[in-house]
């Protein structure tokens, strides 16, 4: 009991701002009409590409020499930029098409 | 000084994240709010790159590290390689294979979340904490892109049937269940790497297992939990680095999709236990309502067009029929003539129509269908009275008044449009096959129904042609 209670204490910070997160995000959902919901559903995969960030920080800590590492990194990447290039530009062709005649 | 600009990179980047999503949800401003989440993600990237710092074990920045000019060299080959594929596809893809599109590009972000998580394990064997966030991103991760794989594959067709393996339920919670043991005895244990890729394999075969029995016409709820799945590994990874933009991005991503998806549910009066869990599409639950006898009507063409140009108001109901035979401009044509005529013409769209929610909107503002045509099932509904000529077009299982009326049906509780309640019902079908669902509808036996069998394009094509003849 004491060692949860710890736990929660030493990452207050943290717990906050993941259930601040968590509202925010249901929050700018709600409400919104059905017939944006491709859009957003494919926006929001767009920005979960962020985790494009956390490959290239890895990638900028390998060891030259490491050559699988290297390769995996790159894999991560180019995976990371497919994602959030292709889930923007995907919603953008998607959006696109609601513009005012 | 360089690791504040990033963390203001940081924080200039999540707030466009909000806001831009937030923006995505109205009409008016989504485009803007998808290019300012786009240009916020530019920025961090960038941060990423340019402001990096090397650190030590307990977080000291160490002073004059230079990167090795091959790492640039890979990163910016990765991201210019990646942008050009990426921004091709997207470009290129038909309105029709979006669905299928926004599945790959999910399963791409799932792996690059293992990849981080197979390249971080072994330089965090002795802190729990941190394996434990290294595991959970990348058995997540994983389980979204091969999820998000077999999706894509069932979307574009190659997959049709779902697979279930006799007690796949009783299976898939076994697999779940070892791949939750087996990944928390790594975590404790930290053993050598062939246990990670053993991990991996095993998180990729319960992906599989989790989507292969789902159905098609689910197929858009799975995506959007997998959606919100990726969401969750980004965050884990910004757990591991302490990285705010992954965590808003990844915790914004993981509840918006979450709740998306359980709206996506709702539309379809399933609880998301009934998705992932139950028969649909097959199998033993659509036998319930097999039994819809009666005879079907023919209408032909020039029957069609007389009809429809001396009516007062046309309703037409688009499904997924029309995406595929991609008859968005043609339809758009005939609407256009018909107002012409005086004709007052909507557009009914259930929530549900097509393949992902939304789709059909999507679909017919490519063909330049005004915005406020497009009329939502609650508010149509109640007009199907008062209308003369409803013209369903490729839709089926949203029409199915066994929805209403038959509770052994498995789509009984779903709302559905109220199309019986017009003057006439024009069907527009290519054969007399059933929906996605796998069951019959027994609107098409209907006195008011008639069926114009043929390709939506070209029915559609000639339907126009002889409007303006006569």
């Amino acid at each position: 009991m004491e060692s949860i209670l710890n736990l929660i204490s030493e990452h207050r910070e943290m717990i906050y701002f993941v259930l601040l997160s968590v509202f925010v995000g249901i929050e700018v959902i709600g409400g919104v009409p059905t017939v944006l919901h491709t859009p957003l559903m494919s926006g929001a995969n767009a920005i979960h590409g962020v985790v494009i960030v956390g490959a290239i920080y890895v990638m900028l800590n390998v060891d030259p020499t490491d050559y699988l590492a290297l390769a995996l990194g790159f894999l991560a990447v180019l995976l990371g930029t497919l994602n959030v290039v292709g889930g923007f530009v995907v919603t953008d062709r998607m959006l696109e098409m609601f513009k005012k005649k | 000084m360089k690791s504040a600009l990033l963390e203001l990179s940081y924080l200039i980047g999540s707030v466009t994240f909000i806001v831009g999503l937030k923006m995505m949800g109205n009409p008016k401003s989504a485009r803007k709010g998808n290019l300012l989440g786009a240009a916020g993600m530019t920025l961090a990237i960038l941060g990423t790159i340019f402001l990096f710092e090397k650190k030590t074990e307990d977080g000291a920045i160490v002073a004059d590290h230079v990167v090795p000019g091959i790492i640039y060299a890979l990163i910016f080959g990765a991201i210019i390689l990646g942008t050009i594929v990426g921004w091709l596809t997207a470009k290129k893809v038909q309105m029709t294979k979006m669905p299928e599109l926004v599945s790959m590009f999910n399963g791409m972000g799932g792996a690059c979340a293992a990849l981080i998580g197979l390249m971080e394990y072994q330089h965090n064997l002795h802190h729990t904490g941190a394996l434990a966030t290294i595991i959970a991103g990348m058995v997540i991760g994983t389980v979204s892109f091969s999820g998000s794989i077999i999706a894509y594959l069932k979307l574009n067709g190659t997959m049709k049937q779902p697979i279930r393996l006799p007690q796949y339920n009783i299976i898939n919670t076994i697999v779940m269940a070892g791949v939750v043991l087996f990944g928390a005895w790594v975590v404790m244990t930290a053993p050598s790497m062939t246990f990670l890729y053993l991990l991996f394999a095993v998180a990729i075969v319960y992906g599989i297992l989790f989507t292969v029995p789902i159905g098609g016409a689910d197929m858009p709820v799975v995506i959007s939990l997998l959606n919100s799945f990726t969401g969750l590994a980004a965050a884990f990874g910004g757990f591991l680095y302490d990285n705010k933009i992954m965590l808003t991005g990844g915790i914004l991503v993981g509840s918006a999709g979450t709740l998306l998806t359980l709206v996506m549910c709702k539309a379809m009066n399933r609880p998301l236990s009934n998705v992932i869990f139950g028969a649909f599409g097959g199998g033993d639950a659509a036998a319930g309502s097999s039994s819809v006898s009666g005879s079907i009507k023919d209408i032909n063409v020039s029957d069609t067009a007389v009809l429809m140009n001396y009516s007062k108001k046309v309703v037409i109901v688009p499904g997924y029929g029309l995406a595929v035979a991609q008859a968005q401009h043609v339809i758009h044509e005939l609407e256009t003539i018909l107002e012409e005529r005086g004709v007052q013409v909507k557009y009914a769209i259930h929530p549900v129509a097509g393949r992902m929610p939304g789709h059909m909107n999507v679909l017919l503002a490519e063909s330049n269908v005004s915005y406020d045509k497009l009329v939502e099932m609650e508010d149509i509904n109640p007009e199907f009275s008062s209308t003369d000529v409803v013209l369903v077009v490729g839709a089926n299982d949203v029409v199915n008044p066994a929805a209403h009326n038959d509770p052994s049906s498995p789509i009984y509780g779903m709302p559905i449009l109220d199309v019986e309640n017009a003057s006439h019902i024009i069907v527009n079908k290519r054969s007399m096959n059933a929906g996605y669902a796998g069951i019959e509808n027994e609107l098409f036996f209907n006195p008011k129904t008639s069926m114009l069998f043929g390709d939506a394009k070209d029915v559609l094509t000639k339907l126009v042609a002889e409007i303006k003849s006569l």
